[in-house]
This record gives structure tokens, sequence and C-alpha cells, in this order.
């Protein structure tokens, strides 16, 4: 009993030390967006609370909590309160298989990739119960337009993902980025990477493809019901699951925690500051894309994911497989 | 389509060039004020918080003629008035209800004596309601504390009146 109590501990608090940081991240990373946003358009940005505004998405998050929360009258009160639960939970615990460093990983499993296009793909369900038990149009339409987009753009991420699992003959993350020991899989397989941000974006409903929330046409999507703290996790889990888009695109493109270069004064940096560092780096571009593009058209945004997207890295996929059997480059294990 | 222009689609030019507008612009000055730190300036003849205005001797402007309680659009100003002792007509009551009040000027316009201003301040914000229901107590505070400001202004504009 005493055993297996300690193992239950250990185990949480190995959980924690992977999820306080993440959380805290997210509320960092939301003010990264905002400053970035502002700077793009001249402004100055959350400045105010604690150095350079740092704390605000802290006393952003204070609110929310002293916020009430209203459930409308008609809205399915069971679902309409589990569906911000399901969002923050999945957002979250896909973070379990990311690895830090060789052996810094929650969950060492080797399908690793696998699980996170699984949790991802759950993810729809959040907004898509969301929308659709506040009993109201426009989240409704919101949550419809989520699940079409999301659903559509998994396509391509997951044939992108075969590309990566091609060169590399593993699922496992860990796997994955050993296998960018001598190049970054962004170089031989530029195109996918560049297909992989953007149908990123669409997937995270970041603009351009943020038209789940459109607020022009939509008020706020599959949020315009939600108040308070119930709000905040949808926040919370849409900015995790960004944060989750860069992570994973630095680990399937940018070599994970690699140092760019194996040299003396790269190689001082820790490991997982690289990964850190990649993360943040692909955020700025995530931020500074909301910054300059226009929102798209529904139906260009179909178009774009399965009459380019699709097709586009299904041939890829083809001319990689080839190219790697050709060469007899396949890997074997 | 020609071909040029579906190279560009594909080498997603146009993104690209706007990628690099946005980060060269992100390290321009910034056009916005740092505001509760720095303020904008603000014209003499801002129209933000009201105050009753006094003689040098501290003797109050308002003669309670009522001018503009009867010209303001949104019946925000209610005005008693009594006969003091050396037979000066003074209010005894001078009530503002700021929640009403629509900033238009036209009591300061009105105003025989310059006695109601509305002078520079615009951050009183305040937690209730009642708080905004200023009295006669209030306004003469304020026309107390914002005089030096107030007078400068009146003089900086009186060649438009």
């Amino acid at each position: 009993m005493i055993e297996y109590l300690n193992i239950l501990f250990a185990e949480v608090y190995k959980i924690l030390f992977l999820l306080i940081p993440v959380l805290v991240s997210v509320a960092m990373i939301v003010w990264l967006d905002r400053r970035v946003w502002a700077f793009v358009q001249k402004r100055r940005g959350p400045n105010v609370v604690g150095p350079f505004g740092l704390f605000q998405s802290l006393a952003d998050a204070l609110k929310y909590i002293f916020k009430e929360i209203i459930i409308p009258a008609s809205a399915n009160k069971i679902i309409f309160i589990l569906a911000p639960i399901i969002t923050m939970t999945l957002a979250l615990i896909s973070w379990a298989v990311i690895p830090f460093d060789e052996d810094f990983v929650l969950a060492d499993i080797n399908v690793g990739i696998l699980y996170l296009f699984a949790v991802s793909s759950l993810g729809v369900y959040g907004i898509i119960m969301g929308g659709w038990a506040s009993n109201s149009k426009y989240p409704f339409l919101g949550a419809i337009r989520s699940a079409a987009q999301m659903v559509s753009y998994e396509v391509s991420i997951g044939v992108i993902i075969i590309n990566v699992l091609l060169c590399v003959g593993s699922l496992n993350l860990t796997d994955i980025v050993l296998a960018q020991e001598k190049l970054w899989f962004v170089i031989p397989l530029f195109p996918m990477f560049v297909i992989f941000f953007i149908s990123a974006l669409a997937e995270t409903n970041r603009p351009p493809f943020d038209l789940p929330e459109a607020e022009a046409e939509l008020v706020a999507g599959y949020q315009t019901e939600y108040s308070g703290m119930m709000y905040a996790m949808f926040w919370l889990g849409e900015y995790a699951n960004i944060l989750l888009m860069c992570s994973l695109g630095s680990i399937l493109f940018l070599g994970g925690w690699l140092s760019p270069i194996d040299l003396y004064p790269f190689s001082l940096v820790p490991s997982p500051l690289w990964l850190i560092f990649k993360i943040l780096l692909l955020f700025i571009l995530f931020s500074l894309v909301k910054a300059i593009v226009p929102r798209y058209r529904y139906d260009q945004l179909m178009k774009l994911g399965w009459k380019i997207f699709l097709p586009l890295s299904l041939i890829w996929v083809v001319l990689t497989a080839s190219y790697l059997f050709y060469f007899n480059l396949l890997p074997t294990n | 389509m020609k071909i040029s222009r579906i190279l560009k689609t594909i080498l997603l030019m146009d993104f690209l060039s706007g990628l690099f507008i946005a980060i060269k612009e992100s390290f321009k000055t910034k056009k916005t004020l740092n505001y509760p730190f720095e303020k904008g300036k603000i014209s003499p003849r801002f129209r933000g918080e009201h105050a009753l205005r006094r003689y040098p001797n501290g003797e109050e402007r308002c003669i309670a003629c009522k001018l503009c309680e009867a010209v303001c659009p949104a019946q925000a100003i209610t005005i008693d008035s009594y006969e003091r002792e050396d037979g000066s007509r003074k209010t005894s009551r001078y009530d503002i209800d700021m929640l009403k009040c629509i900033y238009c000027g036209l009591c300061e316009e009105s105003c025989p004596v310059d006695a109601i201003v509305q002078g520079p301040n615009f951050e009183f914000a305040t937690e209730t309601r009642e708080e905004l229901y200023y009295n006669k107590q209030k306004l003469l505070d304020n026309g107390d504390r914002w005089e030096s400001l107030l007078a400068a202004n009146i003089k900086a504009d009186g060649p438009y009146r």
C-alpha cells in the first residue's frame, strides 16, 4: 500500500513539475502574443502590471476567477460546463509526450506522435460541445465551422507527419528528434514545414483561419455564451494548443532540443532551452501572422485545405518515399 | 493566371513581404502614449469635470440666476436659491447629476459670471453611482482645487468667446 502511494506521489510530482511550467508559460505566451501584436501596430501593448507587463495575464486570470459564471437558461447544463474542461484537459494532457531532452519526458511511449494526433483530434469535441450546449445560433454556427475546419486540416497535418515518419522509421518523439542529429527535417522537407505551419494555424483557430470565432460575423463563435472562469479555460486551452503545435513543429522539423551547430558556444546551452527557444520563435511567427493577415473566407479555407494542401502533401509523401526507396535510405530497425 | 502570379503564390511572396514590413514596423517609435504615466495635451476648451469658482476674496461667483439649469439639455442641474442678509441672491443647493450630464458645455457658456466651468480633469471615475451625484460642496472643492488651471484656461480661450 505504502509503495503504491509512493509511486503515485512520485508520478503526481512529475506531472506537476511539467504542468505548472506549461500553465505559467501559457500565461506568458498570451502576454507575448498581445505584445507582438501591439508592436506591429506601433502600439505599446500591456506594459503596466509587473516588469514589462509580464503579469498582465495573471491579473486577467484573477479577474476571470472573480467573475460570475453565467449559464444560459436554455443551455444543456452538463455539457455546457463539461466543454471548457474538456478543451483544457485535452490541451494539457498532450504535453505528456513532448520530450524536452533525451530522457526528459513524462511518458516515453513508442507511439507518441499517434497519441498527440489522437488527442489533438479530440480537441474539436470541446468546441463542438460548447457550441451545441449553448443553444444559441452564433455558438452553434461557430462550432460547426470549427469542426469542419479542424477536421479538414488535420488530414493534411496527418499526411505531413507521415512524411517525417518515413524519414525516421519510428513513432517515438525522442527518436524523431534523434534522427535529426545530422540534418533538421526543415531543410529536406521545407515545403512540408510551410504547409504544417499554415495547417497548425488553422488547427488552432488562429488568424487568418479564426472563422469559428470570427468576431465580425459570429460575435465570438462557440465562446459567445461563456463567461468568467469557463471562458478563461477555453482561452487557456486554446493557447496551450498553440504552444503544443509550436513544440510539435519544432520537434518534427526544427530538431527539438538539438542545438543548431554542435560547436563550443552552442553546446553549452542546456538542451531544453533550445527547445523553448525554438517554440518561442515559432510562436512569435504565429503572433506576427495574426497581426498581418486578413481573415480567410470560408470557401477559400476549405479550398486551401482539401484542394491544395492535401494533394500537395500526398504528392510529397510519394516523392519522399520513392526518393528514400531509390537511394536505399529507408530507415531500418 | 500568369506564371509569375502562380510563382508568387507558391512562394508566398505577398505573405513574406507583409511579414518583413511587420517586423520593420515593430521597431519604429510607438504612436500611442504610455497613458497613466504620460498624457496628451488638452485644449483650454476641454469640457471635463465641472467646478464652481470663487472670487479671489473667497466669495462664491454663482448668483443663482439658474441660466445653466434652464439651458441644460440633459436636465442634470438642480438649483435652489435664497436671499442672504446682505441682499445678494445665493444658491442653497447646486447639484449636478454627472451621470445625466452630456458634457456639452452649455452651462459654462450660459454662465454670466464664469461661476460654473468645465475643467481639464477627466479622470473622476468612481466605484458607486452615488459618488457621481455632485453637490455644491463637491463642486466648490473642485473649483478650489483646479482654480489656477481654470483661470488660465478661461484667459486663454477668452479672445475666441
